[in-house]
């Protein structure tokens, strides 16, 4: 039995990352085939830094990322708030809605907005697609800070007031450092879905905006060159560099707030 | 009235957005499915149910259940793959186990188009896997594994495994222990202990994790357009080609409102098979 669930886990570890390290491998391929082994160079990364629509394309995508990021993160961490502070009328309606743009297939939300912009002469450019990404980021920020509040002690806000802070000075001084971990964890999520974000830009972004996962696509759809895998192995880096800043952010805090207990 | 006056102020922004820039969209695509098609691409605001007659054509329905069957199937691999998996992994030195779940979350920050291009990279004719098979048995000729549905059902169990592994990990890994020990102090085999105690009380990271799994693979688009190469239809290809090549929208709403019926069933379900598990757990 013992046998059977290591030899499952060995098998799940190598579907998961053999294609993954197959694309690394093959970015330092010298042939012009995109899976045939032919020798070692660096050519396809240094071709990278001379394609002027790639740089394009990950400025709008930085641009798209970091507007959203902002915009979710302050919604979302005020509906965190809201959330867990206070008890209201339609606090579960409104929870299950705010969950909405999570569940519905993104495909069915890239054309809904499609078909308002549309309707509503909302032009198609980069801001189309920052109100798109701000969507589910929102729900996906305010599930995090959330996660950071449960368990949030009360009393230091209560000895703050008591000492005479106003609540401005509360929530800058105290509640505002006390959440900071789960906030920019928050912003690391939405930041990563928002580059990763593929269907919703596709349909919401107007020509000449290309993102970088839409100019991906074209290069998949027309015409796959082994620059390819250079591309995605520098996306691959990238998206490490995040989990290892989001789980310092989310699992460092955890001990600290242990000590302090 | 002053508790109301901030509570105003929080909660805002999330109401502006939510109805301003998800439910009014919503509304437009329900209003959509129900008027005609123009001559040139566009809408006529004339009033008709064609749009879901149309649905009911033998031509979408097998789309339809070629979607949802596909689903299902990538659910059930993911379970199959994903539970010995979690349950392994949750029994695990701690010291080592969250390296472990690590190398499962990296693929899930991984973009998808990324990760699905990595099996274009190993099934086309040329790809990896053929030039290993042709060096094992350099009789055969190239397999044709791109542009297959079974392309398409590996490329979606590929991108939503860590969505079920996760959730699996999180119920088991809270599994008390002892509850095992006293089933087998009570005479169950190992087996029956696992049948009668772990599977009912992973039963809430099963439904999520098929839950999460499910709903994003009914209305995938990107994995069979990229590993189906476009040859055969699923529901999410159908639904882009309305709105980016054959330019009927009002079709195209009509769709997607039956994949979201489709969804929301899914998620019914869900919550009452997970309320059903809680009041069987106490």
């Amino acid at each position: 039995m013992r046998r059977i669930l290591e030899a499952n886990i060995g098998l799940v570890y190598l579907f998961l990352y053999v294609p993954i390290l197959a694309v690394v491998v093959f970015s330092f391929n010298s042939g012009e085939q995109i899976s045939v082994w032919k020798g070692f160079t660096f050519s396809w990364y240094t071709k990278l830094f001379e394609d002027a629509a790639l740089w394009r394309a990950c400025r709008n995508s930085l641009i798209v990322a970091g507007v959203a990021t902002v915009i979710a993160t302050s919604i979302g961490t005020t509906t965190a708030l809201a959330m867990e502070r206070y008890r209201f009328r339609f606090r579960t309606a409104l929870m299950r809605c705010l969950y909405l743009p999570i569940i519905i297939p993104d495909i069915v939300l890239a054309i809904a907005l499609l078909i308002f912009y549309v309707q509503t002469a909302i032009p198609v450019g980069l801001i189309s697609v920052i109100i798109a990404h701000c969507v589910f980021n929102i729900a996906y920020v305010t599930i995090v800070v959330r996660a950071r509040l449960e368990g949030y002690d009360n009393t230091l806000e209560e000895a703050a007031r008591d000492l005479g802070a106003n609540e401005w000075q509360t929530f800058w001084r105290i509640t505002f450092p006390l959440i900071a971990p789960g906030i920019i964890g928050g912003a690391l999520l939405a930041f990563t879905l928002s580059i990763d974000d593929f269907v919703i830009t596709f349909f919401t972004a107007g020509v000449g905006y290309t993102t970088l996962s839409v100019h991906i696509y074209s290069l998949l759809k027309f015409g796959i060159t082994p620059k390819i895998n250079a591309i995605s192995t520098m996306l691959l880096a990238n998206s490490i560099v995040f989990i290892l800043l989001f789980l310092r952010f989310q699992g460092g805090t955890t001990t600290s707030q242990k000590q302090e207990a | 009235m002053r508790r109301n006056y901030h509570l105003l102020i929080l909660l805002f922004p999330v109401v502006f957005w939510l109805i301003c820039f998800f439910l009014l969209p919503l509304v437009s695509v329900f209003i959509y499915s129900f008027i005609e098609r123009g001559t040139y691409g566009g809408v006529r605001w004339i009033f008709t149910l064609e749009n879901y007659e149309r649905l009911f054509d033998g031509l979408y329905l097998g789309i339809l259940w070629r979607s949802v069957s596909t689903a299902l199937v990538c659910t059930a691999a993911c379970l199959l793959l994903g539970y010995p998996f979690a349950y392994y992994l949750a029994r695990y030195k701690p010291k080592h186990r969250n390296i472990l779940l690590l190398l499962v979350v990296v693929p899930f920050w991984t973009n998808f188009l990324i990760r699905t291009y990595a099996w274009i990279l190993i099934l086309r004719t040329e790809g990896i896997l053929n030039n290993l098979l042709g060096v094992v048995f350099p009789n055969w000729g190239p397999l044709e594994l791109l542009n297959t549905p079974l392309a398409v059902q590996i490329g979606l169990v590929y991108g939503y495994l860590p969505f079920m592994i996760l959730p699996l990990y999180a119920a088991l890994e809270q599994l008390d222990m002892s509850l095992l020990e006293a089933a087998q102090d009570l005479g169950a085999s190992p087996r029956r202990a696992f049948w009668h105690v772990t599977v009912p009380l992973s039963l809430p990271g099963i439904l999520a994790g098929s839950m999460l799994v499910f709903i994003p693979t009914v209305g995938a688009f990107l994995t069979p357009d990229l590993l189906g190469g476009g040859k055969v239809s699923y529901i999410g290809n159908v639904i882009e080609r309305q709105f980016k090549t054959a330019r009927d929208w009002p079709f195209g709403s009509a769709l997607s409102f039956m994949l979201m019926g489709i969804v929301l069933v899914g998620t019914v379900l869900y919550f009452r098979a997970l309320q059903q598990s809680e009041s069987e757990a106490t």
